[in-house]
Formats: C-alpha cells, sequence, structure tokens
C-alpha cells in the first residue's frame, strides 16, 4: 500500500525506566493523525504492555509500525529467550516476572490477554533460545 | 468532583499542575498493579497509587489519566515531577493511606463506574 506510514524503533532492553516511551511516541503520533480515540486507546495499551514485556522478559529488540486507511499493524521482535507455552502465557495471572519487576507494578500476568482484548488480531511467534515476534492488528473502523 | 476538593478531602499536597485545580473527575481508582490499570480503567480517571515510579507516571499517559494520588506520604521525586509537569498531569500526595482515601473519596460522591452498575 502506498499511502502507508512506516515507523520503526529500536528497544532497549537495559533501562526498565524507560519502557514503554517508544508507545507514547507512537500514541502522540497516533493523536495527530486524529484517529478515533477508541483505535487510539486500544493501540496504546497493546503496544505498551508487548513493549513492557519485551524490556521485562526479553532483551529489548526492535519495533515496527504500518498505519494505513485500514489498519494499524504492530510488529515487536526481541531477541529474548522465546515463550515456552504460550497458551499458558495467555492465562490471566500466569507470570515469570522477578520480585524486583513486581514490586515496579508489572507482572501481574494480565499483559498478554489485554492485548488480546485491545487487538483485532494478534499472532505470536516464538522459538525458544531465540527470541519472539508479536504481530499485532488494531482496525480502524 | 472538582479536583480542589480531592486536595482538600485527603488533606494532600500537590506537587504539580497546581493550576488545574478546578479540573473535574467523575471516576477513580486506587491500584498498585498498573496491568490492572491498564486492563480495567476506563480514560480520565483520577489513579489512587502507593506505587511511585516513572512507570506508574506512563501508564497514567497511556490511560489518559490526567490525576495521581500517591498514597501513604510518598513525596514524588523531581523526575516524577518533570514528567508530570511536561505531560500535564496534576499530582499529590496524601499521608493517608490506601483504603482511607479510597474511602473517603468514594463516601464523598467519587464512585467508579464500574460500582455504578447495579447487580443482580
Ligand atoms: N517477549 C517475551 N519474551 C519471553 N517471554 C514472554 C514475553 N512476553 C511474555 N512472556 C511470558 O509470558 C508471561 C505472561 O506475560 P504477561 O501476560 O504480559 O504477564 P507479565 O508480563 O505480567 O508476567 C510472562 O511472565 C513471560 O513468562
Ligand atoms: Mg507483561
Amino acid at each position: 500500500m502506498d499511502n502507508a506510514i512506516k515507523l520503526h524503533y529500536n528497544v532497549d532492553g537495559e533501562d526498565f525506566t524507560l519502557a514503554g516511551t517508544t508507545s507514547a511516541t507512537v500514541k502522540k503520533y497516533l493523536k495527530t493523525l486524529g484517529l478515533p480515540p477508541d483505535v487510539i486507546r486500544r493501540t496504546a495499551i497493546a503496544m505498551y504492555e508487548a513493549e513492557i514485556n519485551m524490556v521485562i522478559h526479553a532483551d529489548g529488540g526492535v519495533i515496527d509500525v504500518e498505519i494505513t486507511p485500514e489498519k494499524i499493524h504492530i510488529v515487536l521482535k526481541d531477541r529474548g529467550p522465546g515463550i515456552p507455552d504460550v497458551e499458558k502465557a495467555m492465562q490471566e495471572g500466569y507470570s515469570t516476572a522477578s520480585n524486583e519487576i513486581r514490586e515496579l507494578g508489572f507482572g501481574a500476568g494480565m499483559g498478554l490477554p489485554n492485548i488480546k482484548t485491545c487487538s483485532d488480531e494478534m499472532k505470536v511467534d516464538t522459538v525458544i533460545g531465540e527470541g519472539t515476534t508479536m504481530d499485532l492488528v488494531i482496525n480502524i473502523k | 468532583m472538582k479536583l480542589s476538593e480531592v486536595k482538600e478531602l485527603l488533606n494532600a499536597e500537590v506537587y504539580a499542575g497546581a493550576d488545574r485545580l478546578d479540573t473535574e473527575v467523575c471516576e477513580a481508582c486506587g491500584s498498585d498493579l498498573m496491568s490492572d490499570v491498564l486492563a480495567f480503567v476506563k480514560d480520565r480517571a483520577l489513579l489512587l497509587t502507593g506505587l511511585q515510579n516513572l512507570q506508574v507516571l506512563r501508564t497514567a499517559e497511556m490511560m489518559d489519566i490526567e490525576v495521581v494520588v500517591f498514597v501513604r506520604g510518598k513525596v514524588p521525586t523531581q523526575d516524577i515531577i518533570d514528567f508530570a509537569a511536561a505531560h500535564k498531569m496534576v499530582i499529590m500526595t496524601t499521608e493517608l493511606p490506601m483504603y482511607v482515601s479510597c474511602g473517603i473519596l468514594y463516601s464523598n460522591g467519587l464512585q467508579s463506574r464500574r460500582a455504578g452498575v447495579r447487580l443482580g
């Protein structure tokens, strides 16, 4: 599609205080495009939870966002340990996060289920020892 | 409820956004779990939390939450005050603990939409 907007970001896996800055940037940008509030909100939440996961469970990675008049497509690719059992990871309350992360307010095991709720399509592609790619689509209606 | 009333009821100290205390909020949420905030809060609520780090404010930013009340006397650090100022958020701190703070605001009329749903 030739009128697609494409954005590319690197996400630092070292610094938890920076986690979510990419999602915040994208959210601001979506606002300038004048998209419906519900679309912006769902995109922001799904992307933020996925970005936090990249930082706390993997080692950072890259995020690509493509915006067309029909949809927002987000691909988050990390070089982390992979997810051994995706079905289990998708359950509410399942988390392998450390106590340190819990003390910071994350690690309640609500991220993946909420990403699913907020997106219209969600694909998780994961290889143990290589990393995880999360593919999210939010339709603009 | 106006933020000036929130400040008064909780005897809170305002650290950012003191010029916006005439803002109205109609819903509130008390939580230390940011993922719960992301999953259950409607926009533009007031957030009460015992947690204090930049992720709290970033979570608020993602949810269009413009008011954060830190309970149990947690005085915000400068990076939090700066973030709040840059993002036009109001932040305040109350000495009261979470349960009491929520109870006071609730009983004075600041109820959550979810709780307002009639059961059965
Ligand atoms: N990018 C990722 N790389 C490796 N593991 C992940 C990733 N994202 C999620 N997981 C696994 O799935 C679990 C559930 O994720 P989530 O629902 O976001 O909960 P939380 O992040 O609170 O633990 C995590 O605890 C972790 O074990
Ligand atoms: Mg998570």
